[in-house]
């Protein structure tokens, strides 16, 4: 087995659990565990960006879409839960 | 059930379109055109020995100019949306209380993550990454002191300073390279010094620690109006 394969091996299997997690973060009944799914994707992306020779979009990637916008969504999931309250 | 026609008829229509282009696509064996003079003579022009800066920086800069300002919109757009009336300012978060491993570990791990939040957009020229990305990773320590104390003040006036100044700056010595060089930022107006060093590439570390600069407080400015926004009463 050379190293080619074990890449490509590599990138489809974080392609297809991304794909699995996209899909548990649109059919989930729990709007937190669709949040944390859809930050799971994102990081799963920065990996595949890594291996695809872009670190610096991995980087920004890692960041901003798994970190920042995971704690933007919970602030406003935070704030909608208090007004149906 | 027509919704789910409907949806599956648009699918089709992208399998379509995405179809054709991808049986016509042949990958190219060689650079061609402006991406062939920016390989090949980036290096001597510019100096950068990362050639994605060099590119983002002074090639495109003036992009770079306005990728930074739809930044600052949205970020007064957020601002202006989220802003919080006399009476709620005085509030404070209720939270069910932070453990003491995430205080602990915070207090530890802040520092290093601002220290190599600098590292990337210092050295933006050099390795990969920039002043974006030095930006998030600065703004990620934000977020990681407010996770560990929900209701941490963010000084105001020190984003705001440091995001108007370092926006100036970078107009600034852009308009610079306008006079001493051969065009708005030209990053020719310093020396390119040693190719590969970190005082190398002219101007462009100074610009890019400026950007990453704007980037981090224009990210920490939209947290704190968030974690403003969860104040109750």
């Amino acid at each position: 087995m050379n190293n080619e394969t074990v890449f490509i091996a590599i990138a489809i299997g974080i392609g297809v659990l991304s794909l699995i997690l996209a899909f548990i973060a649109v059919q989930n009944k729990s709007l937190s565990v669709s949040v944390i799914a859809a930050g799971v994707v994102s990081l799963f992306a920065s990996v595949l960006f890594l291996l695809m020779a872009a670190p610096d979009v991995a980087m920004t990637e890692a960041a901003i879409g798994s970190g920042l916008s995971t704690l933007i969504f919970f602030y406003v999931l935070n704030k909608i839960k208090r007004y149906n309250a | 059930m027509l919704r789910n026609l409907l949806i599956g008829l648009v699918l089709a229509g992208f399998v379509f379109i995405f179809y054709n282009l991808y049986i016509t696509y042949e990958p190219k064996t060689e650079l061609t055109g402006i991406a062939a003079h920016y390989a090949e003579k980036g290096a001597v022009e510019v100096g950068a020995a990362n050639l994605v800066t060099a590119v983002v920086v002074t090639y495109r800069g003036f992009d770079t100019l306005g990728e930074i300002t739809i930044l600052f919109l949205t970020a007064s757009i957020i601002a202006f949306f989220l802003k919080l009336s006399k009476v709620d300012e005085e509030k404070i978060i209720v939270h069910r209380g932070t453990s003491e491993l995430l205080i602990t570990a915070s207090k530890i791990l802040i520092p290093i993550i601002f220290l190599f939040g600098a590292y990337v957009f210092m050295n933006g020229h050099l390795t990969p990454g920039g002043g974006f990305q030095g930006g998030a990773i600065i703004a990620s320590g934000v977020v990681l002191s407010i996770l560990a104390n929900p209701n941490r003040q963010i000084n105001h006036n020190v984003i705001i300073w440091v995001e108007s100044i370092s926006g100036v700056s970078f107009v600034l010595i852009g308009v610079l390279g306008i006079f001493l060089a051969g065009g708005f930022l030209d990053n020719r107006i310093l020396g390119l010094g040693e190719f590969g060093t970190l005082f190398s590439a002219g101007a462009i570390p100074i610009i890019y620690s400026f950007v990453g600069l704007k980037v981090g407080a224009e990210i920490s400015n939209i947290l704190n109006k968030y974690q403003k926004s969860q104040k109750e009463s």
